[in-house]
Formats: C-alpha cells, structure tokens, sequence
C-alpha cells in the first residue's frame, strides 16, 4: 500500500473515530451484519456445505414444476421453443448440435439447485421455497431418468448424485493446444497452395435482420395498432362483445380462473401496477385490440394479426389460449395451451374482473 | 505541391483504369453545384439555440447507427443480446448509446442511493459499502474492450449473419472509472483467507438472475476495477449502472453489472453460467472450462456488408479493429485475396493493452472482387488463427471464443458478403 493511502487512513480514522477499525483501509464502509449476509449470501458450491435443510419428492416436483416451470421449459422439461431444455440429450456431446441439459451437460447437481433457488422461476426470481427448490431439483432428476418417481431429494443425500458429465471437463488448456501453434512470423506472400475460392457464402442462408425489417417494424406497428383501435372495435366489438361481457360477469368462476392464471403469472402480469415481463401486461385485454400494450415488443405474428383488425373478445381468447402456436403461427407466447374449456372459460373470466 | 500532384496522379489512374465516372463526377463537375452557388437555407437562418438539447442524441441522419439484435437468437429480448454497430464506428472508444447489450433479466433501474456492495466470506471484516462510499476510494482510469465469449459463435459451423454487427458485434469498448477491486478486498482485509494463491472471489448481480461468477484471486488482485463511470459519464442502465465489474480482457459474462456481492471463497462456485454455459464443448464431447481470457482477434469493418463500397476504383481506406484479452495489439495483417498475400496495415494508435485497435489500409481499389481478410497479432507472439485452423483444435460445437479470420467477399459493384474461403 502506498504512503499516500496509509497517511489517508490515518487522517480518517482520526477525523470520524470510527469505522471497522481494522489495521489497514481507509475506514470506508460499516462492517455487514450477520442478517444481512444472510439475507444475500446464497450461492452454493459443489462442496455441498451449504445446502439448507429441507426434502422434495418427484412427484410434488411434477406438480410445481407444471404450474411454475413448463411454461417455458416443457411437461417434462424438454424446453419450448428456444426456452432451455432440461432433459434428454444423453450422450449427445460429441455429435453435430449436441443438446446439453441438465442431465446431458451439467457437472455438479449442486449447481441446479443454486440456479433454480436464487434465479428462477423467470421473471418471479428467488420465490421458492427451500423445499420447492429441492422437489423441482428431483423432477428434472426424474425427467433425465437419472432417479425414479418414488425418489425424494434432500440436503442429506443431494450430493449422493451421481451426474452423468461430471467427468466430462478440462481445465483451459489452449496455452498448450492452441498457442503453441499459432506463434511467431507468418506468411506474408503465396501463402495457399491453390488459388483461393469462396466454400460457402451467408447469403444462402438468409438469417440477417434486415433493415427494411427494422424500419418497418418500430413505426408501422403503431400505425397497425391505431388502424385496429380506430375501424374495428369502434363499428363491432365494444357495441357487441362489451355490454353482454358485462352482463355475463360470474365472480366465482372468476376466482377459479385465478387459479388457473398462476399458469400465466410466470410471464403475465394484471391489475394495478402490473408491468411488461417476458409476456405483455394483460390489465383490460377482454375486448381490446391485439398487440396494443405500449412499450411491450410483439411477435410479427402478433403485430400482423392486429393489422388484420384482431379483438380478443372471448371467443378469439378461447380459441388463443387453447392452442397458442397452432391458433397463431410465430407468436412468442411459449405456452403449450389450457386443455380444458372449464379452464378457458374460469381464466378468460378472471382476466375480465382484473381488467379494470 | 507533392500532394497535389499525387491526387492528379490518381485521378489519372482512376480514367485509365475505366472506373472514371464517379470519381470524375465529384472532382470535374459538368455544372456548377447548387450547394455552393444558392444560398442554403442553414446558411441563412437560424439553428437550434443552447437550450435545445440539454443531453444531445446523434443527428437523425446517423438514425441507422442503433444497436440490433437478431430475433431468432434468443427466446425473450430479456434475456438476450443485441450488438454494437461497429461496421460504422471509427476510432476505437464505443459510445455508450449504442454498445451492446447482454441481460440475463432485463436492464434493471437501481437507484445510486440504494445501491449496496457487500464484501463477505474469508474476509476479516465483511463490509457494506454504499455507492458514495466507493467515491472515496482512489480511482483509476482505464480503457478497456468487452466482448462477449459468444461473439462470432454463430459463425462456428460456417458463415451465417451478414454484418459485421451480427458476426463481431458483442464488444464495445469504453473508457472506465473506478476503484480497483484489491482495494475494496484490502478494505475488509485478507488475512483471514490465509494462502492466496488458490482463493477465488464470487461475485454477484442486483438483477433477478443474479448473474454470478467466480474469479481466480490472482486476477481479482490484478487489475479488475469496480467502476462506476464510462466514457467520463454514469454507466448506461443497461450496463449495470450505477456500479459494474470491469474483467480486462476476459470474457463479458464476468462482467457483472449491477454488482452486489463480492464474496472470498476458497474454491469456484461452478455456477450455472460457469459450467452449462461458458463452456466450451470440444469435438469429442469434453468440455474446456475457465477459459475466461479473450484471444487476439480482428475484423475489417468497413468494406463489409453493411458498408459496401460506394466510390467505384480509385482511393479506399479498409479499416478494421482488432483487440486481444492477453496483452496489446503489435500488428494487422490485410488479405484483399482470400489470404494467399498480406499487407501490414497502419496501426492508428500503438496498441494498448486489452483495449481496441483501430487499423488501416490506405490503399487503391482496382475495382476487382476482393476477399478481404484481416489478422491481429499480439505482444505474446500469437497470431491470430483461421479458421479452418481454430475448427481443427475444436471442432463445430464450442459456441464461445471464436476468434478465427474472418473474410467478407467485396464484389465488383461494392457490395460485400460474409463467406468462408479454401
């Protein structure tokens, strides 16, 4: 440490007389009460050492998981769309793609634990129970038949695990196997042996964003959104849909589609102070223009349909919401569908009573 | 007198050569130019007063100079990248406003004035320091790229995105402010880590993902800052105001924003994004993993797709950047032929450590197709690879740190095409 910063710490310890009072420092900073490292210090290393008490069995896992967690990654935790997939992909590291998961890829059980209990589920980070976090864990153990469906995890035999790449990873060593090589003066004329020729070429594949793309996605989209709010709701949905709406409300039913709706609360918020997630704010969506949140980035499908003059009265909603990706071919709502009309009808209905 | 007769000597070049019409165009005019011989109206009116912008945007003319992102890369722009337009960039700093972005939850507002840092486990006092706190320490200054370990992955299995945006685009590179982490480590005190040598820091983000991952001690004491200013202003939200970590040259993931917790451990966590990502699967099926240092690497920004050539033979400048995570950029090389022949470029500035490199190649254009080709070297004698050479090591699936050569195809007409060559 340098003259200066011992000289600085000595001029303030004795200007405040307080501070930590260690030997060394400035005296910056007050010591962190136990509470609060409690509170913050989470993270759990392969050790194990810190792994909180609790127990969850497969089959309560199967049960959080379906309302907390297959929004995104699946049933059976085999991942939507491009959300991560948890399971399978066994034996597939040294092939062309090869599919990493939890049961493929992940060294350490511990590490799984750590990340679904301090940052999932998505968008609701750090809401399990220590318990919950452990009856997850064991489902995705079950989903990579890695344990069987009677199988209960807990603190006291979680590292008892035994995870199928635990092996499967070297410390960087390019310094050896790259390095080495690729050293000193290079080749600075006639440096291929033929002449060079173009082997494959990006254009082919045609994946680049296009500017036209860009352009016309930022402003016409809310040109779409005032054309559809402008013609079609005005002449037919609020004259029609709103009045009988209304008339129809049910409010037990709409409390036993609140249930229903922990299913969306992952990726949806309503009601008062409800925000953007990864799913649009639903506050007011019965009757109103598709893809007329502000601020909230729609699926081309979804901007595309709403230009078409797309209302979500109940029926559009039912129909949506029964079978999202085959109802709308590219929509972003990774949402496998509600398979029973009770459950359409009780959600569509709650979503009604937390529109206001 | 002597620049003078050079450009003659290149506009002759320049009608011997065929190519004369726009280059005649701008240098021999057929009538007067209106821009020059009418009054325009900038030149007689007013523009904005003082008061007009009191934080200025770029001119709506530089419109397309906007960060982007490529929709099918990710489930949710939450949790997503986009990339720095640097194929119209010079120079070698990134301006805040469009360098790239990586969340793992979404940009997160947190006030300066409920910021807290905590400093905890083998330390002999854990701390809290309050952001005002951090303004107390000595600072330093520092210019420093981050490139994401993902940037060029897309590009494993062969050419894909058309830009270099899309295929380099997951660096910036900014001047930053702040305190060395050694200091805030010495402020708790590390004597109660005992031997250093084989202790690790974990350090952790405010955000929901809470994005967290462990640091040899050896770096942490080196040179990694905890900054709080970019470019001479607060960091942007989107990275990780009001306090980051800045890692020079190790990958961006390191980099955690919004940093809440610096904890001493004696081992790594082997968090999420330190074993199923971040690793690097290698072609029979193990994986590296640490491998935290980004690798000399270079890029020709302009000519490249979004930036074609729109001046016909004549005067080009090819210009590029190159950077390494292990030391200073020493040399660029330039291939206009695929990497049969190379010249060295011009270095704008000596090289400086872990920091971009601007280069150039002032050069003539015979009008021809090129296949234009940059490589980097650094002070640790490493040469930048093809490649054909890097897949040779690795094969397809390693995802991160993908530094081969990269070759854009400029056509007669300008335009130009991400490719792969023989």
């Amino acid at each position: 440490m340098s003259r200066f910063l011992k000289s600085a710490t000595l001029i303030a310890m004795l200007a405040t007389g307080a501070g930590p009072g260690l030997a060394q420092g400035l005296g910056l900073g007050r010591p962190a009460l136990p509470e609060e490292i409690a509170a913050w210090n989470h993270d759990i290393d392969p050790s194990g050492a810190d792994l909180p008490a609790g127990t969850g069995s497969v089959m309560e896992g199967e049960e959080i998981f379906a309302e907390r967690c297959a929004s995104c990654h699946g049933d059976f935790a085999e991942g939507i769309g491009n959300w991560p997939k948890l399971a399978g992909g066994r034996g597939t590291l040294d092939r062309d793609d090869p599919l990493k998961t939890v049961g493929s890829y992940w060294p350490h059980l511990t590490t799984a634990f750590d990340y679904i209990r301090r940052s999932m589920p998505y968008g609701n980070a750090g809401t399990l129970t220590d318990d919950e976090v452990y009856a997850i864990t064991a489902y995705i153990l079950y989903s990579n038949d890695l344990v069987d469906g009677e199988f209960e995890l807990s603190d006291q035999n979680l590292m008892d695990v035994e995870m199928p790449n635990a092996g499967g990873f070297i410390v960087d060593d390019r310094a050896k196997t790259e390095y080495a090589l690729w050293q000193g003066e290079p080749c600075m004329e006639n440096c291929k042996d033929a002449p060079v020729k173009v082997t494959m070429r990006a254009m082919v594949l045609d994946v680049t964003p296009q500017d036209e793309d860009t352009a016309a996605q930022a402003p016409s989209a809310g040109v779409v959104k005032a054309t559809a709010t402008q013609e079609a709701p005005a002449e037919e949905a609020p004259a029609e849909e709103a009045p009988a709406a209304a008339a129809a409300f049910d409010p037990e039913l709409a409390k036993a589609g609140e249930k229903v709706f922990r299913k969306c609360k992952s990726c949806h918020q309503i009601g008062a102070g409800a925000k953007n997630r990864s799913g649009p704010l639903l506050t007011g969506v019965v009757g109103r223009a598709a893809a007329a949140v502000d601020g909230f980035k729609y699926s081309r499908a979804m901007t595309s349909a709403a230009g078409e003059g797309l209302i979500w009265n109940e029926a559009e909603l039912s129909s949506f919401l029964a079978a999202p990706k085959s109802y709308m071919k590219g929509t972003r709502m990774s949402f496998r569908g509600l398979n029973k009309q009770e459950d359409l009808t009780a959600v569509i209905e709650y979503l009604k009573s937390a529109g206001d | 007198m002597t620049d003078r007769t050079s450009r003659r000597a290149f506009l002759k070049h320049g009608f011997a050569a065929g190519a004369a019409a726009s280059i005649a165009g701008t240098a021999r005019a057929q009538s007067a130019d209106p821009l020059i011989t009418e009054v325009q109206p900038w030149a007689r009116e007013f523009g904005d007063g003082v008061d007009a912008t009191p934080y200025g945007l770029p001119i709506r003319f530089e419109g397309d100079v906007i960060r982007r992102n490529v929709e099918w890369l990710t489930a949710d722009t939450v949790s997503s990248i986009n990339f720095t337009p640097i194929h119209a960039l010079d120079g070698t700093i990134t301006p805040q406003g469009c360098a790239f972005e990586r969340h793992h939850s979404g940009a997160i507002e947190l006030r300066k004035e409920d910021y807290r840092l905590m400093i905890n486990g083998l330390v002999d006092q854990p701390l809290i320091f309050t952001y005002a706190d951090l303004e107390r320490f000595p600072r330093e200054n520092h210019v420093y790229f981050c490139e994401c370990a993902a940037n060029s992955g897309m590009e494993w299995a062969g050419a894909q995105l058309n830009g270099a945006q899309f295929t380099h685009g997951m660096i910036h590179n900014m001047e930053y402010t702040g305190v060395p982490l050694r200091s805030l480590l010495e402020e708790a005190g590390l004597d109660a880590a005992g031997d250093l040598k084989d202790k690790w820091v974990f350090v952790e983000g405010a955000d929901a993902s809470s994005n967290g991952r462990s640091i040899p001690m050896e770096k942490a004491l080196d040179d990694v800052l905890v900054a709080f200013k970019a470019n001479g202003e607060a960091l942007r939200k989107e990275h990780g105001y009001p306090v980051r970590l800045v890692v020079p040259g190790w990958e961006g993931n390191m980099w955690v924003k919004w940093i809440r917790r610096i904890e001493v451990t004696d081992g790594p966590v082997e968090s999420r994004e330190e074993t199923s990502k971040y690793t690097d699967t290698l072609e029979n099926g193990t994986s590296r993993k640490w491998t935290w240092a980004m690798d000399a690497k270079s890029v020709v920004t302009s000519p490249s797709p979004q930036a074609p050539i729109a001046h016909g033979a004549g005067p080009l400048v090819i210009t590029g950047l190159a950077w390494s995570g292990r030391g200073a950029i020493t040399r660029v090389d330039v291939s206009k032929d695929g990497g049969m022949t190379w010249e060295t470029a011009r270095l704008a500035r000596p090289g400086e450590k872990m920091a971009l490199t601007r280069f150039y190649l002032d050069t003539t254009w015979d009008g021809q197709e090129m296949m234009l080709q940059s490589r980097a070297m650094d002070d640790t004698g490493y040469v930048q690879p093809t490649k054909t050479q890097l897949r040779e090591v690795r094969g397809l699936n390693s995802i991160y740190h993908n530094n081969g050569i990269q070759t854009w195809l400029v056509r007669a007409n300008g335009e130009a095409e991400n490719v792969e060559v023989s």
